[in-house]
């Protein structure tokens, strides 16, 4: 069930052919084709990005459409997490990390001067790859958001949690549990607890860091459906490592190889009929 | 499939010299390794005949009946314990927040090159000798105190019971702030190595959420850590509990039960290192060791939850135990 730019949306001939170091303006004009595709969210022009003096990013130019799943795969090493962490700027407290380019939220450059990390995260959620709840209970561990940002009075705390839990399909599960531990909870539960501490935050952009790599296949399964229930809402971006994952719910898909956005664009094209020979044999199992 | 006898059978004698070695070696190190432990309770055990004829003569009212009177042979020990835990407690008081600070700098937003240097010195505090405490203490700390910090207090606190009286120098002050000074690297270290145990996923987890640093810090770092930071803050009561040589230098040695932090007051230790040697009698001497006693199972029981604490926060690894 490979899902398609479902609400009639199309976006262009979204084909980015791999630079392979050479001409480095090629690698910026499929955005340039892109411009009759719905305004992107998040968009990062020509981004390179060191950790010390490991090139680990090389011109990535993507611009991820909204209300939409973007699913970042590609072999380890190969910069996916590197990128999906430079959206919520996680490197700023990494150690010799350096970048040139840009990265675009809503049109404003995440890394303008007066742009605050604060206000940044708070519209950019994310989830990790090993669910991280805090050991609080179920109710503190969605409540954290609202409390640190003061978004609301602290009475409407309790409709917020479980709106976000109802949102991450958590809801029915942990109603009665809501003082429990959220370390208590089974792994598949912990990282939906996860989502709905993101999603507490009312964030725009939701980024998934492998977020079903420690869960067996059921709760796998509901995270995915989750998903495809939250693109209404949210622009989601997923890194995975799983390409079934990628396209069983993915509207597009960006293919990274050591540090270069091989190739974007609809999920269905690219799995059926990759443009780069890298891509495809990635996707046919030859590598990775 | 078989064995191969032959195989097994051309070098005998030097196989069955290394089991041989082996097990001599075994044994050697098991001996050593329960030797220690055994050694707690033989303390134990001289501590408590030691003390049986104070046990037998004055019962429990020995805890809180504040004679100590070896002419008179009647010996109560409330003063000193009472001393032990207030200096204890002032120093924590004055230690905790300083350790704590300096754990959480060093971990959180020292930048690298001045965070080992800064570890090793604290570290080093532990390196020096109570006595070198005592006269730093005698020659530098009680006149800062007298000429810095006592009139302030006074002129702010002076109408609580705490500070009352004349500050002559020895006092339970001049203790508590010694023992604060002395603790620290201790608290410091475990609660360096406890904050290090936080996962870095708590620490992001936190800060995706639009949590700032400090926020990160104090709402996810520290709850996580919490119980080992507790252990650590145990440990450095422990310390303080059975510390005695710079005490004993600065505490003042009267053998009374005042509240004013500006008069001398009394510790078990330093009771036992200054009159062990005068205790003629065999009921002074006996009442000494059940001082001793009573300090040997309050401090042993403390280190025992201060390890147990620590040890929970990252389950299987020791954490702290480089410090403890």
């Amino acid at each position: 069930m490979t899902t398609t730019a479902s609400d009639g949306r199309t976006v262009g001939q979204p084909a980015l052919s791999a630079a392979k170091g050479s001409d480095r303006t090629a690698s910026v004009s499929p955005t340039v084709r892109q411009s009759d595709s719905p305004t992107p969210v998040v968009e990062s022009r020509a981004y390179n990005f060191w950790y010390g003096a490991n090139h680990a990013l090389h011109d990535v130019t993507i611009a991820i459409p909204p209300h939409a799943i973007t699913a970042l795969i590609g072999p380890s090493g190969c910069g996916k997490t590197t990128f999906l962490r430079s959206i919520n700027r996680m490197h700023d407290l990494t150690p010799g990390a350096r970048r040139t380019g840009d990265i675009l939220l809503d049109g404003g450059s995440i890394f303008a001067p007066g742009m605050d990390v604060v206000a940044l995260r708070r519209r950019i959620g994310m989830v990790f790859q090993r669910p991280n709840p805090f050991p609080k209970s179920v109710y503190d561990n969605v409540a954290y958001g609202p409390r640190l940002n003061a978004m609301a009075a602290p009475r409407e705390f309790p409709d917020r949690v479980e709106r976000a839990l109802r949102q991450a399909a958590l809801w029915d599960e942990v109603s009665s549990r809501l003082r429990e531990p959220g370390t208590a909870l089974s792994g598949g539960q912990q990282q939906r607890l996860c989502i709905a501490r993101a999603l507490a935050n009312e964030p725009e952009v939701l980024l998934l860091d492998e977020p079903c790599s420690a869960l067996d296949p059921i709760a796998t399964q509901r995270i995915e459906e989750l998903l495809v229930e939250l693109k209404k809402t949210y622009t989601i971006v997923i890194v995975t490592h799983n390409m079934q994952q990628a396209a069983r719910v993915s509207d597009y898909t960006g293919f990274f190889y050591v540090g270069q956005l091989v190739e974007f664009g609809e999920t269905e094209q690219v799995f059926t009929r990759p443009i780069d020979e890298r891509t495809e044999a990635y996707i046919t199992g030859r590598f990775g | 499939m078989t064995s191969l006898p032959v195989e097994r059978l051309a070098r005998p004698q030097s196989l069955h010299a290394t089991d041989r070695s082996d097990r001599i070696y075994r044994r050697v190190l098991t001996g050593f390794a329960l030797g220690l432990p055994l050694l707690i309770l033989i303390i134990l055990g001289v501590l408590f005949t030691g003390a049986l004829p104070a046990l037998k003569r004055f019962g429990p009212t020995f805890l809180w009946t504040s004679t100590w009177d070896p002419v008179a042979e009647i010996y109560g020990a409330a003063p000193m314990i009472f001393g032990t835990l207030a200096s204890s407690v002032l120093a924590l008081l004055i230690a905790v927040p300083l350790a704590l600070s300096v754990a959480i700098f060093l971990t959180e937003f020292s930048p690298g090159w001045l965070r080992q240097p800064v570890a090793f010195l604290v570290e080093l505090l532990a390196a020096i000798p109570s006595v070198v405490y005592g006269t730093w203490g005698i020659f530098v700390l009680i006149p800062f105190l007298r000429a810095h910090v006592v009139p302030p207090l006074k002129a702010v606190l002076g109408w609580t019971p705490f500070l009352q009286g004349v500050f002559y120098g020895n006092s339970l002050l001049a203790g508590g702030v010694i023992l604060a000074i002395m603790i620290v690297p201790y608290i410091a270290a475990v609660s360096r190595e406890v904050l290090l145990a936080v996962p870095a996923s708590q620490r992001e987890a936190a800060l995706a959420m639009g949590a700032t640093r400090w926020e990160a810090v104090r709402s996810a770092v520290l709850p996580y850590g919490r119980a080992g930071l507790i252990g650590a803050v145990i440990l450095g009561l422990g310390r303080a509990l059975g510390e005695t040589m710079a005490v004993t230098m600065l505490i003042g040695n009267r053998h009374d039960i005042g509240v004013s932090l500006l008069q001398p007051a009394y510790t078990m230790a330093a009771a036992i290192a200054n009159e062990f040697s005068e205790a003629t009698t065999n009921l002074y001497q006996s009442a000494l060791f059940e001082v001793g006693l009573i300090l040997f199972v309050l401090t042993v029981a403390v280190n025992a939850i201060a390890r147990v604490l620590i040890w929970r926060v990252a389950r299987g690894q020791a954490v702290g135990s480089r410090a403890l």
